[in-house]
């Protein structure tokens, strides 16, 4: 596996005045109660986790779970109270503010829930600002800033002001603005939460085309549990400060670590989460005719299965057998184990 | 007793107006007192006591404590004095070159500073007015060169009033649209034909002198206090005196200063005008949302990048709307500082107030009005101005209106040579009217008034006395009544009841501070006229607001014309109550209460205006008529907003009351205006200034307490 491109070891956030010193005192066990009792509020408790290269990690959670405070400490927007921060290997705890600038510069790109742009500038110029305060010539931010309007459709659009755009098209230009400097590693704040249903699901296909195309890596932040199921690779699953469960999606949806993850994975309809492979039988046992590849989510495939009466094979890319599934593993997996999970 | 636990604010409101009478019928009225005009003058009496204090002996008439604090702050107003003559004239003296003598002198640096500075003024303000009125002496003056002695020819003309109109034409046009133009053209075409071009015009270069002067000051104090909590802090407290404390008593310690004339006034001007700049710049950073500051740092700004182009551009509309507010308090400073000898319409007027000639008096303010109407409209709309995109326009369409004013210039310049020709003898009216060859229906006015005042004097005279005697003295009487110990009972109780002990205490150091200070009656007479005009202007202001609240265009209207009355200066107000009711008392208080009657009447709109539009649903839905909906809903969520409005009014009655010495009144004013000619004038006149803004912030602090509470309670905002 290669190197993480982000790295958080034992990560707090407190704030409150005596936060340093209640901090060292606590000696790794930060019971939230206790520091309210002292006027101090838990924002990060004890994260630890990496994202490696490529990897898109999602970080769900309800509002006041801590998920926006622990990006702003990952992108040193605010100083993380206590544990280590590595990007690429840098410990960013300990970059002066110069060095701190010039990683922005380069490294990293932001979208912001409420879209954050500059009233005063137009989509063109929005886009181009990084790029300007990197020193980059006007005609050169502006050409490569054309590019990325291109890249997520706004042409034709460059000239209008951010107040002339719908939700939908501001965060477009947010995003092209984040990826203007070409980050290796992009954070998204809410990105969608502030858009209309229709408009969310358009812009979330929108942004898987993106990132197939781009692979960057990246730490997406929400409060929409179905969104995180739509778009990670891993989920990050936080209460509190605390990071109640990091996995798969799949493996989420079928084995909740906690009471309070299990609530959400309740709802989640699971033939569209779920790929055959996380239901399938590993040993191979009589079959018809029918081979179904492994990564199909169950959805797509259910109602082919469900036709035959013996159980089907499973193959992978290269067209061997791993396993087989049995048509009732289909009916039991939509329809069964919702109030307890078999 | 289940009532007292029923209503317990109200059993202690009871109780506390109980111990306040009580004290003030137990405490006699001295037989020696008198109503004391002012415990420090210099007047020595037999019957006085002294104190020294810090080497200062303070004279005052003695009085039991209960009924009349000794003024042991006496010895302030001559300290303030005596230090400001000490660091003015004898603090480190210095080694100066000086220019005319060609030697070098001994002189105290303050001096030495204040008068570099007022040369500084002086030469901006003479560099503008000689664009806009012709001559050459300034650039003289800087290069000291002898050119203009040696080519008389070379004397630069100044503007045609054309060019100047034309202008603001363009300008108005650029900012606004047809409408704006047509009024900036009209209004400047009316200043020229009724001979105003002089005056106006060195108003106008005052404000171009202080206004960006200010406006530097206010928008670099604003970003540090954003930037820093401690400059906040330390700021905080001098903003909100200034708030209050009225335009007119700080000019008495410019005097010492900076001497007497425009410098000193743009100088001052600058002291009222930067702390709004202040506020609103603080506003408008605050405003700004979180998340553009971050997308401003990820973007990898400085800290200097992320001010200049990030948060100043996205807080704007408020930045200029605080540009707006110092061309306002500029202008009306311009008009003030008449009294120390600024030039300008302010000048004009005070002079034919002085002369009781009405009639000038009418034409130098409606010259004032409309020019401050025109300011206020332009710098509005430059604040609520969109920016558009350029890129992709032509040449001409990009520079349609510097085009426009080029042909402007060249036309202006034409019609004055051409009228050099037409008009021989004297004056060419297409250069500039000069100021008595205008049009003047002085003269007209004049008529009117001695027609007014000789038909319905009986009349006015009958009410004058009525309200005098009847109304005013036994009110004023009954404030004087007051024993000073049962009036700091009142305040401080007030205090404590409203906002607990931190509000108590603070209430009771401003009261103590005007006790302690030789113009306890003075304050009282003040007070007590300032109570007067707030009552008649929340009866006016609340009933003519709630009824114009019932229509959406007639409440749209009134706002409309608060606002333009709200940007005429206070003194222009005089003219009109003069006219009508002479040099009185009466006078001073309709006045009052017009001025007043402002921001009664736009608080009360407003803040019906802010009732939820869901709730108003609500309430129909509930079926209820008119006038339920109006006493269970509409009044009580607007009520604290209306509160707000009622501080506003307080603080206009106050600055009201103040100038209102100019036409005479017994109050804490007339020692300002005083003070103005006085030698000793700068610390009586600080001081009281700040009697006068302590009293307006007691009320301000009572209210904007009980506001907060009030809305937490509502859960407003």
């Amino acid at each position: 596996m290669s190197e993480a491109v982000i790295k958080c070891e034992n990560v707090y956030k407190i704030f409150g005045t005596n936060a340093q010193k209640m901090l060292q005192e606590a000696n790794g066990n930060v019971d939230a109660k206790t520091f309210q009792e002292n006027g101090c509020i838990v924002g990060v408790n004890d994260a630890s986790f990496e994202v490696s290269k490529g990897e898109m990690l999602v970080v769900m959670g309800l509002s006041g779970s801590g998920k926006s405070t622990l990006l702003r400490c990952i992108s040193r927007l605010t100083d993380a109270t206590g544990g280590k921060i590595f990007i690429e290997g840098q410990d960013l705890l300990k970059l002066n503010n110069k060095e701190l600038i010039n990683l922005r510069r380069n490294k990293m790109g932001m979208v912001f829930q409420s879209f954050a742009l500059l009233p005063h500038k137009t989509v063109v110029e929005n886009i181009a600002f990084p790029l300007q305060i990197k020193g980059i010539k006007t005609e050169n931010s502006i050409s490569k800033a054309m590019d990325m309007v291109k890249l997520v459709g706004l042409d034709g659009r460059e000239n209008y002001f951010p107040r002339e755009l719908s939700g939908g098209q501001q965060q477009r230009v947010g995003i092209a603005r984040s990826l203007a400097v070409e980050p290796d590693i992009w954070f998204l704040d809410e990105p969608f939460s502030a858009l209309d249903p229709l408009i969310r699901k358009e812009m979330q296909d929108e942004f898987l085309r993106l990132q197939e195309k781009l692979q960057k890596t990246i730490m997406f932040i929400t409060h929409d549990f179905d969104e995180a199921l739509k778009l990670a690779d891993r989920i990050a699953i936080m209460k509190d400060g605390i990071i109640e469960q990091l996995d798969t999606p799949a493996n989420i949806v079928l084995n909740p670590a906690t009471e309070y993850v299990k609530k959400f994975t309740e709802e989640v309809p699971r033939e569209k989460v779920l790929t055959i492979e996380d239901v399938m039988d590993k040993t191979n046992s009589e079959s018809s005719d029918l081979k179904v590849l492994k990564d199909e989510i169950i959805e797509n495939v259910a109602e082919k299965i469900l036709t035959q009466e013996k159980s089907v094979s499973v193959i992978d890319q290269d067209n061997k057998i791993v396993g087989s599934i049995n048509p009732s593993k289909i009916i039991q997996t939509v329809f069964g184990g919702r109030k307890s999970n078999s | 007793m289940d009532i007292i636990k029923k209503y317990p604010k109200v059993f202690q409101w009871l109780f506390l107006l109980a111990v306040f009478f009580a004290l003030c019928f137990a405490i006699d009225v001295p037989e020696t007192y008198k109503f004391i005009r002012g415990q420090a003058e210099f007047v020595k009496d037999p019957n006085q006591s002294t104190f020294v204090f810090l080497g200062k002996e303070v004279r005052y008439y003695a009085f039991d404590v209960f009924w009349r604090l000794p003024p042991l702050l006496g010895w302030l107003p001559i300290w303030i004095n005596d230090s400001l003559f000490f660091l003015m004239n004898e603090w480190m003296p210095m080694e100066f070159w000086n220019e005319d003598t060609q030697e070098f002198k001994t002189r105290p640096l303050l001096l030495q500073i204040s008068r570099n500075l007022t040369a500084f003024m002086t030469f901006l303000i003479e560099l503008i007015r000689e664009i806009l009125l012709g001559g050459l002496e300034t650039i003289v003056a800087f290069t000291s060169w002898d050119f203009i002695d040696a080519y008389p020819w070379a004397e630069l003309p100044g503007l045609p009033w054309t060019i100047v109109a034309a202008g603001f034409a363009i300008l108005s046009y650029k900012l606004s649209g047809k409408g704006l133009a047509i009024f900036a053209g009209l209004t400047m075409v009316y200043i020229s034909i009724f001979g105003q071009w002089k005056p106006s015009m060195q108003t106008l270069s005052f404000i171009l002198v202080a206004a960006p002067l200010s406006f530097a000051f206010g928008l670099g104090l604003g970003i540090a206090a954003f930037k820093s909590k401690r400059v906040e802090k330390a700021l905080y407290p001098i903003l909100l005196v200034m708030q209050t404390m009225p335009q007119y008593a700080v000019l008495v310690p410019a005097l010492v200063l900076f001497g007497v004339g425009d410098h000193a006034a743009v100088i001052i001007t600058m002291v009222v005008a930067v702390p709004p700049m202040i506020l609103l710049t603080l506003l408008g950073l605050r405003a700004i949302p979180p998340e553009v500051i971050e997308a401003g740092r990820m973007s990898g700004c400085t800290n200097w990048q992320l001010m200049f182009k990030v948060l100043i551009p996205t807080a704007r509309r408020d930045i200029l709307i605080g540009v707006n507010q110092v061309i306002m308090v500029c202008f009306s400073m311009a008009v003030i500082s008449a009294f120390i000898g600024a030039k300008g319409l302010g000048f004009n007027l005070l002079l034919a107030l002085n002369q009781l000639n009405i009639g000038l008096a009418l034409e130098a303010g409606l010259c004032i009005s409309l020019i401050a109407i025109l300011l206020d409209k332009m710098s509005l709309a430059w604040a609520n101005k969109q920016i558009d995109y350029f890129g992709n326009l032509t040449f001409y369409q990009r520079n349609k209106n510097l085009i426009f004013f080029g042909g402007a210039f060249i036309i202006g310049i034409l019609l004055a040579y051409a009228g050099s020709f037409y008009f021989k003898e004297g004056f060419n009216y297409l250069f500039e009217v000069p100021h008595n060859k205008g049009i003047s229906t002085a003269d007209f006015w004049n008529k009117g008034v001695d027609w007014i005042f000789e038909t319905f004097f009986v009349y006015i005279k009958a009410f004058n006395t009525w309200l005098i005697q009847d109304v005013l003295q036994p009110m004023r009487a009954l404030y004087l009544r007051m024993p000073a110990v049962a009036t700091l009972v009142l305040v401080v109780g007030a205090g404590y009841l409203i906002g607990g002990i931190r509000s108590a205490l603070v209430v009771c150091a401003l009261t103590l501070f005007i006790a302690l200070s030789p113009w306890w009656d003075r304050a009282l007479v003040t007070t007590y006229m300032a109570t007067f005009g707030v009552i008649i202007s929340c009866i006016i202001g609340f009933t003519v607001g709630t009824l114009c609240f019932q229509n959406k265009n007639s409440a749209k209207f009134m706002l409309g014309v608060c606002d333009i009355f709200q940007t005429f200066p206070s003194f222009v107000y005089l003219i009109p109550v003069m006219m009508l009711f002479g040099i009185t008392d009466t006078s001073v208080l309709i006045a009052v209460i017009v001025y007043a009657t402002i921001p009664a009447t736009r608080y009360t709109i407003e803040g019906l205006r802010s009732v939820p539009a869901g709730l108003h649903d609500a309430a129909t839905m509930s079926g209820v008529n008119k006038f339920q909906r109006l006493t269970k809903i509409e009044f009580p969520l607007a009520f604290p907003h209306m509160m707000l409005g009622l501080n506003q009014t307080i603080v206009f009655a106050l600055f009201m009351v103040i100038i209102g010495a100019f036409i005479g009144t017994e109050d804490l004013g007339q020692y300002i205006l005083k003070a103005l000619s006085d030698k000793n004038g700068a610390g009586i006149g600080l001081t009281l200034g700040i009697c006068v803004a302590f009293i307006g912030l007691i009320f301000d602090n009572l209210i904007r307490t009980y506001v907060g509470k009030r809305k937490k309670h509502l859960g407003i905002d």
